[in-house]
């Protein structure tokens, strides 16, 4: 993501430092993660210190200082989709990807991702994938739908 | 500026509107226990440990005195069977994390706290907050800041404020109830900046 485009989403929010939460979020959507060349221009336009950065950056999980995969699949293991066997889709979810959960492959392909509750329950176990659900999936559908993402 | 008068520990305390509980008590030279609290700082409302009763109206409850302004004919207990029941168990939250701290020791000691009652979970720092606050808003360099969430929030130095600012400071080194700020910064200095301070020890 180039400096001018940073300025420009910067420049949209006229540089006012009570925006930076809504500035980082709009850098996160584009770009997926949150390079520190971003942060470091975000700091000097608004003039925030870097300690307040990374306390936000840190604190929500909607805000990535790694780079993240091109889709992102996320296991809901919250009581009613563990009970009704999310582990198992998470094994082998994390057998095809060849990665744990929190962590992004090296062709930067799939983030994988535990989550909570997806507020489905009815449909558990419940796999999400860059924001589409499948519900009241099985390890074998699990592998084909993974297998439809490029 | 109206004055108030309330009552704290059954003596009468006058009060100038917008101090606040803590604060009128200390002007009165009642003590009441802090972890968190710092004259020059705002108040962060994060340790809890000044919790007091305080009665109004016929009703009893419990505020966080450095937090809670004066009120007219306000009613404070600082000390009472329910005040110190949920010190001590908050001393042993506390003493969980950093069950060495002379600071908490001393309060454990008075409030009849165990520090064995909870499975320790070294972290050592408390979060009070002092040391991120201090140099955020008195020494203005926010050298130093709180990263990560629950059970994973830690402080963290920036490397590159810290390398240049931190050696001739050090004012939030007293203030850290634990040490953890000391060792904190050991360690960003060994990681990112080893040369710049063993040159003084060199004379």
């Amino acid at each position: 993501m180039d400096i001018e485009r940073i300025d420009q989403i910067i420049d949209s929010h006229r540089g006012e430092a009570s925006s930076l939460i809504q500035i980082l979020l709009e850098i996160q959507r584009e770009n997926g993660w949150l390079p520190r060349e971003a942060l470091d221009r975000v700091r000097e336009r608004l003039q925030v210190p870097v300690s307040r950065i990374q306390h936000i950056v840190t604190f929500y999980k909607a805000f990535s200082l790694v780079p993240r995969g091109r889709h992102q699949v996320h296991i809901c293991v919250g009581t009613a989709c563990h009970v009704r066997g999310a582990t198992r889709i998470l094994d082998k979810v994390e057998e095809i990807t060849g990665i744990k959960a929190g962590e992004t492959d090296l062709d930067l392909k799939f983030s994988v991702e535990t989550v909570g509750c997806v507020g489905c329950c009815a449909l558990g176990p419940v796999l999400e994938v860059d924001g589409k659900t499948h519900g009241k999936i099985t390890p074998t559908e699990t592998a084909a739908v993974l297998k439809s993402y490029e | 500026m109206s004055e108030v008068i309330l009552q704290i520990d059954g003596k009468e305390v006058s009060a100038t509107e917008g101090m606040t509980v803590l604060q009128a008590a200390r002007s009165a030279g009642i003590f009441i226990p802090t972890l968190c609290y710092h004259e020059k700082l705002e108040p962060f409302a994060g340790c809890r440990l000044c919790i007091v009763e305080a009665e109004a109206s016929g009703e009893s409850r419990l505020i966080v005195s450095c937090v809670s302004a004066v009120e007219k004919d306000l009613v404070i207990k600082t000390r009472s069977e329910r005040v110190d029941r949920i010190r001590k168990t908050l001393l042993e939250l506390l003493l969980a994390h950093a069950p060495d701290s002379p600071k908490l020791q001393d309060l454990a000691v008075e409030y009849g706290a165990d520090k064995n009652r909870f499975e320790k979970d070294a972290s050592f720092c408390v979060h009070c907050g002092l040391c991120v606050r201090y140099c955020a808003e008195v020494v203005k360099k926010n050298a130093v800041g709180f990263v990560g969430r629950g059970t994973k929030k830690e402080i963290c130095f920036v490397p590159e404020i810290a390398s240049v600012e931190c050696n001739d400071c050090k004012e939030c080194f007293p203030l850290c109830p634990t040490s953890y700020l000391q060792a904190a910064f050991v360690l960003t200095e060994a990681l990112a900046f080893p040369n710049t301070s063993s040159e003084p020890d060199s004379e």
